[in-house]
């Protein structure tokens, strides 16, 4: 196995059925320098990481190693080859320690046999010698995404990895982490170590590569050295047009408290307490974000609140009237408007039309349905005009709903979810995985709610969304809120370490 | 009653329960070898038809029980290979295909049957092995060390399959592929030949689960032979997480449970028979149904794996 100097991939195309997800796809990375592969979600970036790492073959296109053509079919190929890969869904086994995970790579020539104390010791040493430490006797389960993350990159070395490609590697991450995780790679990568950063985030971008290759729908549409571009230039050629995000105007009056949570506690689906008496109180006309790295409660703390899940202690106050253990299709009608956070499978039926899809919490009610039986024409009607009124594209109000983009099956939330003039809506990662254009709009629909008196629950975990959004934001942590905080006072470092659990003073 | 006689039937009954255990321990270790790698198969019944049909026409035959236990084997290799193209490369559904394998198993055993055998007939079948100086301790050598030879090997391929899963390599693999296969593929493993070497080392131990019952049990076969023992080995396998102890447990307590309910029919206590030939199987429905919990599933369970699916 040489080192790699330089990587090429040259010509890439690669069809899914109905799709074309790379096309002529042309990249080059030497050792000892970074490049970010920049673009949004459904740009291709992930698929021709595949195509390196060996899942999936390409249907054109060669991958070239110091020159010489090279053929990756599998990932044990690309092991081999001295490429390691940090999956953006991390490849790790839950149920197994890290060294049995580690160990799952390593080819033992004594097959009735294992010395995984052996494995153990080294992956000590590599945690030491690379500044990741990790307790090589953990089960992955226990361990937070941060230590997850090290345990890949722990992987990756282990396997004689010296070139890495990180896919979306800072989504999980608080800001500090993310900054710790950039300040690593620009240590690494003295040790000749080539890198490929995949990330929409254009400020990380700017921070931690050498230069920038964008995508736009499979294409190589932009590359630049970075130190020659700014974060505008970036944005612009990953849209393939302008951007402004719309920002919050400065609000002072807000109307009563229209839901409040006091004292909630609930468990998670694997039995352990993931509320532990969380309180907050949401003003008519206010977006209240909730900040945190995600599974420290956000989905329970929805749930309870649109009645998915029991409380087991605690009180909710909806419109003044307790609603807690309440049936979801009661408040639903008391007018609370909810858009989860798996938007296709329990935001939708999938293999629903658009049309039926939009009328899933109203058709039992008049006009759509009069003596139990639907009434077509004006569903028709009514679905067409909610198609164009906000702006969802799709061939047809029949076409079924697991066919749309990301963005588009949440317009279609969104538009079902508002067009029932909720009281209060709880909106769960709105923009994860959809395109900026479509951030763009869901953006200006929830800031109109939001001066049309409806008060607005906002998770996230994309601490730029919550700033330009938000009124006030409530920061989770395990469980428990740590801190709500004036949106003008709240800055990106103070949120950060809030996530982290850290709280001053 | 004396003290000595209680001794005695306890003595008995557990003797009995250990003899009668052997089979559900082949069948239900395979199948948790086949469900830890993520196929469920369950085809097992109509496997170890096949193979208690197989194991038994070469005893008959030939003569020769050796020869007839190898060729069950050989057969649940052949329908394991079949249930692996079926549901690993062909994708198919795992509920539906396995019980396509059983039907299958089923119809052709006993077509062979009528065709090469026709009636009743009986072997000798394989003898009682006695161990020497263990076979003489007194109350214990009865219970575990007088039975014939597949016994003894089924109660070694507990400890076996225990140090195969967690000590070494291709246990680990094996683990993995049946949890998380895309990660197993990202660490160069080899997903779908890891299960097919489980399914068919399951289906092969499903066939020895058959051979048992007719050349080392019954020594005869008919069509009522396996009668369910395939489908309460899978039962087994949930009831014993996934692991080789457990489903060693569960064996023995339905195999108790047998020898209790056989104990009672002639014990001559005045009960309706058809209630106590019930209460094993009634046992083991309210045992599932208090210890089933769903975490220790391999989470992969029934689902084929693709490395191109984009999910």
């Amino acid at each position: 196995m040489n080192k790699i100097l330089s990587l090429e991939m040259v010509n890439i195309t690669k069809r899914f059925p109905g799709v074309i997800a790379n096309q002529d796809v042309n990249i080059k990375v030497n050792a000892g320098e970074v490049m970010a592969l920049l673009g949004e979600n459904g740009a291709g970036k992930t698929t021709l990481m595949n195509i390196l790492y060996g899942l999936y073959n390409p249907n054109e296109g060669d991958i070239l190693i110091n020159g010489k053509k090279v053929k990756i079919r599998s990932p044990q190929n690309a092991l081999d080859l001295g490429i390691g890969m940090v999956h953006q869904h991390f490849m790790l086994v839950p149920s197994l320690t890290v060294t049995e995970n580690v160990a799952l790579g390593i080819n033992f020539k004594n097959k009735f046999k294992m010395d995984l104390k052996v494995v153990a010791d080294k992956i000590k040493k590599l945690g030491e010698k690379n500044n990741l430490n990790v307790d090589p006797n953990a089960y992955i389960s226990q361990l937070s995404v941060g230590e997850q993350q090290r345990v890949e990159i722990i992987k990756a070395l282990y396997h004689g990895a010296n070139f890495l490609v990180l896919d979306e590697p800072t989504a999980a991450l608080t800001p500090q982490e993310t900054d710790q995780l950039i300040k690593w790679i620009r240590e690494i990568i003295k040790d000749d170590m080539g890198v490929i950063f995949i990330s929409h985030k254009l400020k990380e971008v700017t921070e931690v590569s050498d230069k920038v290759e964008v995508l736009r729908d499979g294409k190589n549409v932009f590359s630049v050295q970075t130190n020659k571009t700014n974060v505008d230039e970036l944005a612009r050629e990953m849209a393939g047009r302008d951007i402004e995000l719309p920002t919050v105007d400065k609000k002072n009056e807000f109307g009563d408290v229209v839901l409040k949570v006091e004292d909630v506690w609930a468990k998670s689906d694997k039995g352990t307490d993931a509320l532990k008496g969380i309180s907050l109180a949401l003003k008519k006309g206010e977006i209240l974000g909730i900040a945190g790295v995600s599974g420290n409660g956000q989905k329970e703390l929805a749930e309870v609140i649109t009645g998915f899940r029991k409380v087991n202690k605690g009180k909710i106050n909806f419109k003044d009237e307790n609603i807690v253990n309440k049936s979801i299709q009661y408040i639903i009608d008391q007018g609370l408007g909810f858009i989860p956070e798996d938007r296709l499978h329990m935001g939708t039926v999938p293999g629903f039309k658009v049309k039926e899809n939009l009328i899933l919490k109203d058709y039992l009610k008049y006009p759509f349905c009069k003596n139990f039986i639907l009434k077509p024409k004006y569903i028709e009607s009514y679905c067409k005009t909610t198609v164009d009124e906000y702006d969802i594209k799709c061939p047809n109000i029949n076409t079924p709903t697991h066919a749309l983009s990301g963005g588009n099956i949440q317009k279609l939330i969104l538009s079902r979810e508002l067009k029932r003039n909720p009281v209060a809506l709880v909106a769960s990662y709105p923009i994860r995985g959809v395109d900026i254009g479509a951030i763009e709009y869901i953006h200006e629909k929830l800031l109109e709610a939001r001066n049309n008196d409806v008060g607005i629950l906002l998770i996230t975990e994309e601490l730029e969304e919550l700033l330009n959004l938000s009124d006030r934001i409530a920061v989770i942590y395990e469980g428990k809120i740590l801190d709500i905080l004036e949106a003008d006072k709240a800055t990106k470092s103070k949120l950060g370490l809030l996530m982290a659990g850290v709280k001053e003073g | 009653m004396t003290m000595a006689s209680y001794f005695q039937i306890i003595t008995n009954m557990l003797a009995v329960a250990v003899a009668l255990s052997a089979p559900y321990i082949f069948a239900a270790i395979g199948e948790m070898f086949s469900q830890k790698s993520g196929v469920l198969n369950l085809g097992v019944e109509g496997i170890m038809m096949l193979g208690a049909f197989t194991a038994f026409y070469f005893s008959w035959a030939y003569d020769n029980i050796l020869l007839g236990i190898v060729m069950a084997m050989v057969v649940g290799i052949l329908m394991g290979l079949l249930m692996a193209i079926v549901s690993i490369t062909l994708k198919a559904d795992q509920g539906i295909s396995g019980i396509g394998v059983y039907m299958l198993g089923w119809g052709i055993a006993s077509t062979l049957f009528r065709l090469f055998i026709g009636g009743v007939q009986s072997i000798s079948g394989l003898q009682d092995l006695q161990i020497p100086i263990l076979g003489q301790i007194p109350y214990l050598g009865k219970i575990l060390f007088q039975h014939n030879i597949m016994v003894y090997l089924a109660l070694l391929l507990v400890p076996a399959s225990w140090y195969i899963l967690y000590k070494t390599p291709w246990g680990l693999k094996v683990r993995a592929v049946g949890t998380t296969p895309r990660a197993a593929d990202t660490m160069g493993i080899n997903v779908i030949k890891t299960r097919y070497q489980c399914v068919i080392i399951g289906s092969m131990l499903a066939g020895l689960g058959g051979a048992f019952l007719s050349v080392a049990q019954a020594n005869m076969f008919a069509n009522d032979l396996i009668a369910g023992r395939g489908f309460i080995a899978i039962a087994l396998v949930y009831f014993g997480r996934w692991e080789p102890l457990g489903v060693l447990k569960g064996a023995l307590l339905f195999s108790l449970a047998n020898a209790f309910q056989r104990w009672f029919q002639i014990s001559g206590i005045s009960f309706p028979y058809e209630i106590t030939v019930v209460f094993p199987y009634v046992l083991i429905i309210v045992v599932l149904a208090f210890s089933y919990k769903k975490f220790s599933e391999p989470t992969a369970l029934t689902v084929p794996y693709d490395r191109e699916f984009k999910g």
